[in-house]
This record gives structure tokens, C-alpha cells and sequence, in this order.
């Protein structure tokens, strides 16, 4: 039930995105950010705690969810150490998936190289 | 040929233009986005089983997803899922990771520090940039309404 | 006074230059398609031996040039000036093979249009007594133009119905003053229209109104008919730009449905080559102009045709800053008959 649920969440997240895509002008890094920016707005005033609690990884994965974990960890921080945790908790919260993109992506860039399309 | 009316010739045009097939691109990007979804909640799961606590599985779900999408952008097998899946391939973190390394793989003839490196965040960067902006920014404003 | 002009936009040669010799080099996407018997060379994959994709466009120009004169059997001495121009920021591909040819050189911009915009100049030079003979080039690259354009190539985005596939080719053509047919009797320069387009996958919407104010005024200026050509071919307006061109030359009271086509359209099938709306680039016309249409003039199955190479004047720059995208068309009138 748990893998139904993150499947479903995580296709309507999508899905947004595809409509969003097909009926404005949107690029995907314009979908990106926004989706992103929702994310922790969404997180600050409660409303994707319950969706992440519902749809686990559905939720998660999607960039709303890396938003989510920016606001989650900001919150935490900021209870714990007060100002300082406004700057610290979000990248903290985060750094293992930036730092883990930054370096697969430069390693995967200097192996390989692109092909040109059919 | 007489002047023509911008107003009258962007509508002319939108009659013209193929309407792009809403219904079936969101299936894919429905079917598409949940598998990758799906496949997190497997790693998750899987990770928990293997000793790592809740918090340590959060990381790791994502950490593990950017690898394999890094890769298959390697491969050159992402764009071709992403032709299909659209915002199925691209709303999910394996989109943020593919968005670091196709530019990145692109620019390497232009160098390493102004191509590969500088180029790797031209979408990724402004997702970092609203995403930690706008986290500071709620951060600070939770502190605020605290007291 | 300026006798050899004709109405408002229009210049009548009077000592038409013949066209004695073309070459095409194209990628292998467009080795694919349905005009794969009418061009010179193929290249087996789009790097061809270099290692960027902008020194293979280079290549692609620099070679065809080569080709050119091999085909008119002269060297590059005979040579007075070449014209060229390609998409790249500052025309890269053009000069960087015109440093190894040793040819005067004018570099053109003209986006699409520089086919034609290269035939216009070289046929106006050569009939005002400045040159002999003259070479025109063009080249486009999907992969540069891509990056320069729009997306990496591995990422994973999709492309829109309205756009086009840009022409991985180069074309050119040796202008002499003396030889025999096909001639290039008539130049019709166009105006840069804007008509207020802002998206550039949609870049046939674009031009159309350029194309077809270049078109009537071409058949204004000079008394023809659309039933005096075998043949009137634009540049890359591909599927959505020719159906808005054909209709707004008819508004004007002509019906060119009978002898209208577009190389875009032609270079591709867009339904087994999932071009979309069809082929774009400098490359496009110059390979189906280059390739195509001259072998048909040579074989008398096409006499007369009006090649109107078409361009959009954007950059990615302005595209950011949200400017609209002006066009611009350009027509030549080819004749195997001097009347």
C-alpha cells in the first residue's frame, strides 16, 4: 500500500508540472523553481507535512520535497539554535543530495560525453 | 503587403498551431513520475531495513536517486525517457540531477572550470538559490511569529 | 540613376550570372531523408573527425567550398571574393573556414536567409563588373545550434509540436560571369517583419509574413506570375509557416498552392524522422537549394525558380529579455532562360 501511495502522489505531482508545462509558456528550469519555492512555502504553513505523511517518497522525491526538506530543516535548526539555524538548516538539511549532485555530476560529465540526437 | 496586426495575427497563429496532446503527456508523466517515486520508496525501505534510521534513509533516498540519474544522463538513456516522460522525468530529484550534468557533459571543450563547473548549475542554480532563499526567509519569519 | 532596378525591392540582372557549379555536404540524420540520392557527401556521425561540434560546422563550410570549386573545375586563386555566414555567435563557422581558403572574404548574417542573402550579393557583384567568379557558403549543426539556442543535448525536455529540427549541412554555390544556364535573373531583397512572435520554437510563425511580403512584392516588381515558375521554395518556415505564407500571398490575389513547397519540409519526413514541424537552419535551404533544385535546373525538370531562403533575427539573448522575433526572407529568381 505504502509503494500505491508514493506511486500516486508522485504521478499527481507530476502531472501538475506536465500541465503546467503544456499550457503556459513555462520552461522546465522555470517548473523547477517553482516547484522548489512551493515546496517550502507549503512546508512553512503546514500543508505538505500530511502529504509527505501520506505519499512517503511520492512526496519526497519530487522538488517539492527537496523544498520540504529545506523548510523542515530551517524550522528545526532555528528552534534549536534561533537565528543562525534560519541560515544553517535548510543547506544542512539538504547537503547530502546537493553535494552528492554536484559531485556525480562532475564525474559524470568529465566520463562521458554527449551524443548527438537521431 | 498591407502592415499586419500583431494582435490578429498571434490569435490566426494560435489556430494554427498543433495543440500539444495534454491528455497522453500526462499519463506518461503520470506513469513516469510515480515508478521514479515508487523506486524511492523502495531505496528508502530498503536502506531503513539495512540499519539506517529515518533521518539517515532521507538523505540517502536522494542521494542514491541523483547517482542513477547522473548516470543514465551518462549514458545517454535520460533524454530519451524525459522525450516521453516530460514532467514525469524532470519535476522528480532525478530532473535537478539531470539538469546538473547535461550541461556539464556539454561545455567540458570549453573547459573545466568556466565550462564544466560553471555550466553545471545553469538551472540547478536557481533552483538553489529560491529553494535555500526562500527556506532562510521562512526560517527567519517562524523565528519572528515565535516570539 | 540606378537602371538595373525594377519597382521598389527588385533588381534585374543584366548580365545574369550563371550558377556553374553547387555542392552539399549533409549530417547523417538528413542523409536519411527523402533527398539522400542529391547530395555530394553524407558524414557518418556529426563530429566528423573534429573535436567540438562548432569545428565540424567549420569543416562541413570549409569542405563544401573546396567541393564547390572541384565541381567547376577551378582553384581558389580564381576566386574573387566568397561570401558566407552561418548561426554561430559571430559567424564562427564561416570565417574559421575561410581563414583556410584562400578566397577575399565578406562575412554575411543573415540567420536562415544567408543562402540567398550570399546568392543576392554575389550575383549583384559579379553583374556590376566587381568579380568574375564568387563563391557562396552557408552551414548550419544541430548540436551547435542546440546549445547556443536551446537545450543540452542529454537533458531530458521535450520539444514542442511547433518546433523544427535544425539542418546539420552546409551548401554552396560558384557565381560565374560567363557559362552557361541555370542564370540568376532576378533579386528581390526583403524587409525585416516583425510580427510580434515571441516563441522561438515556433519560428515559422515568425517568418511567414516576411516570406510572403517578399514573394508579392517580387511578383509587384517584376510582372510575374506564380504560373511562370516550375517552383517557388522558402528557406525553413516548415509546416505551420508555409500553410500561414500560402494564405497570406493569396490574400494579396495571388495562388501559388500549385508551384509552393519549403525545404524545410522537403529535407525531413517529419513522421518517420520526428522533425515536428520540419527542418530549420542556414543549412536547410543551402542543402535543398545546393543539392536538390540545381540538379533539377540541370535536368530541365525544373526551369524556373524563385528560391526565398528565410530568417529569424533573434538571439538568445534577446529571446531572454523577451523581444519579439523579426524576420526577414530574401528572394532569387533562377532561370535556365534569359528572356
Amino acid at each position: 500500500m505504502e509503494y500505491v501511495k508514493a506511486f500516486f502522489v508522485g504521478g499527481i505531482i507530476c502531472v501538475i508540472g506536465q500541465i503546467l508545462m503544456d499550457k503556459t509558456k513555462l520552461t522546465p528550469a522555470h517548473i523547477l523553481v517553482a516547484f522548489v519555492t512551493c515546496g517550502v512555502i507549503l512546508t512553512a504553513i503546514g500543508i505538505y507535512e500530511p502529504i509527505v505523511k501520506f505519499g512517503g517518497a511520492g512526496a519526497t522525491v519530487p522538488l517539492p520535497g527537496f523544498g520540504y526538506s529545506l523548510a523542515k530543516g530551517v524550522i528545526e535548526a532555528v528552534n534549536k539554535d534561533g537565528i543562525i539555524g534560519a541560515f544553517t538548516g535548510g543547506v544542512q538539511a539538504t547537503a547530502g543530495g546537493i553535494a552528492a549532485a554536484t559531485v556525480f555530476g562532475y564525474i559524470m560529465a568529465v566520463i562521458f560525453n554527449p551524443k548527438s540526437k537521431k | 503587403m498591407k502592415k499586419i496586426n500583431q494582435k490578429d495575427y498571434a490569435n490566426y497563429v494560435n489556430e494554427k498551431i498543433p495543440k500539444p496532446k495534454i491528455v497522453k503527456n500526462c499519463i506518461w508523466a503520470f506513469l513516469v513520475g510515480g515508478l521514479i517515486c515508487t523506486f524511492g520508496q523502495v531505496i528508502t525501505n530498503f536502506v531503513i531495513k539495512y540499519g539506517l534510521d529515518k533521518k539517515a534513509a532521507s538523505t540517502a533516498t536522494p542521494v542514491i536517486l541523483i547517482f542513477l540519474s547522473a548516470l543514465l544522463t551518462g549514458l545517454g538513456v535520460y533524454d530519451k525517457i524525459g522525450k516521453r516522460a516530460g514532467a514525469g522525468s524532470i519535476v522528480p530529484i532525478t530532473g535537478f540531477a539531470n539538469s546538473i550534468v547535461s550541461p556539464a557533459m556539454e561545455f567540458k571543450r570549453e573547459g573545466f572550470v568556466l565550462g564544466v563547473a560553471a555550466k553545471m548549475f545553469t538551472v540547478a542554480g536557481p533552483v538553489l538559490v529560491y529553494g535555500i532563499g526562500s527556506s532562510v526567509f521562512v526560517g527567519i519569519l517562524y523565528l519572528l511569529l515565535k516570539k | 540613376m540606378a537602371h538595373k532596378r525594377l519597382g521598389k525591392q527588385t533588381v534585374k540582372l543584366q548580365n545574369p550570372p550563371s550558377i556553374i557549379a553547387t555542392s552539399s555536404i549533409v549530417g547523417p540524420k538528413e542523409g536519411e531523408g527523402p533527398l539522400k540520392n542529391f547530395f555530394d557527401q553524407i558524414i557518418q556521425d556529426d563530429l566528423w573527425g573534429e573535436e567540438s561540434w562548432e569545428k565540424c560546422e567549420s569543416k562541413l563550410q570549409r569542405e563544401v567550398v573546396k567541393l564547390a570549386l572541384s565541381n567547376a573545375k577551378i582553384v581558389e586563386s580564381q576566386v574573387d571574393f566568397l561570401l558566407a555566414g552561418d548561426l554561430l555567435n559571430q559567424i564562427i563557422a564561416s570565417s574559421f573556414a575561410a581563414r583556410q581558403l584562400a578566397i577575399p572574404f565578406f562575412g554575411l548574417y543573415g540567420a536562415c536567409s544567408t543562402m540567398a542573402e550570399s546568392l543576392s550579393l554575389g550575383s549583384m557583384l559579379i553583374d556590376g563588373g566587381f568579380a568574375d567568379k564568387i563563391a557562396c557558403a552557408t552551414s548550419s549543426h544541430f548540436s551547435t545550434a542546440e546549445r547556443q539556442y536551446r537545450y543540452p543535448l542529454e537533458h531530458g525536455n521535450q520539444r514542442p509540436l511547433t518546433s523544427q529540427w535544425t539542418v546539420t549541412g552546409a551548401g554552396a554555390s560558384i557565381l560565374s560571369s560567363s557559362g552557361g544556364a541555370p542564370y540568376i535573373t532576378h533579386v528581390t531583397t526583403g524587409k525585416v517583419i516583425d510580427p510580434g512572435i515571441k516563441d522561438a520554437n515556433n519560428m515559422g510563425a515568425a517568418m511567414a509574413p516576411a516570406a510572403a511580403d517578399v514573394i508579392v512584392q517580387h511578383f509587384k516588381d517584376t510582372g510575374l506570375k506564380p504560373s511562370d515558375y516550375d517552383l517557388i521554395i522558402t528557406g525553413d518556415l516548415a509546416s505551420i509557416g508555409k500553410e500561414i505564407t500560402e494564405e497570406l500571398i493569396a490574400k494579396e490575389g495571388y495562388n501559388v498552392s500549385n508551384v509552393y513547397s519549403d525545404c524545410g519540409i522537403e529535407i525531413f519526413d517529419n513522421k518517420k524522422q520526428d522533425t515536428h514541424a520540419g527542418g530549420s537552419g542556414c543549412g536547410c535551404s543551402a542543402v535543398v537549394f545546393n543539392g536538390y533544385v540545381y540538379k533539377q535546373l540541370l535536368s530541365k525538370k525544373l526551369n524556373r525558380v524563385l528560391l526565398v531562403s528565410t530568417g529569424a533575427l533573434l538571439s538568445p539573448t534577446s529571446a531572454m529579455q523577451g523581444e519579439s522575433i523579426p524576420g526577414i526572407a530574401h528572394a532569387v529568381s533562377i532561370s535556365n532562360i534569359i528572356s
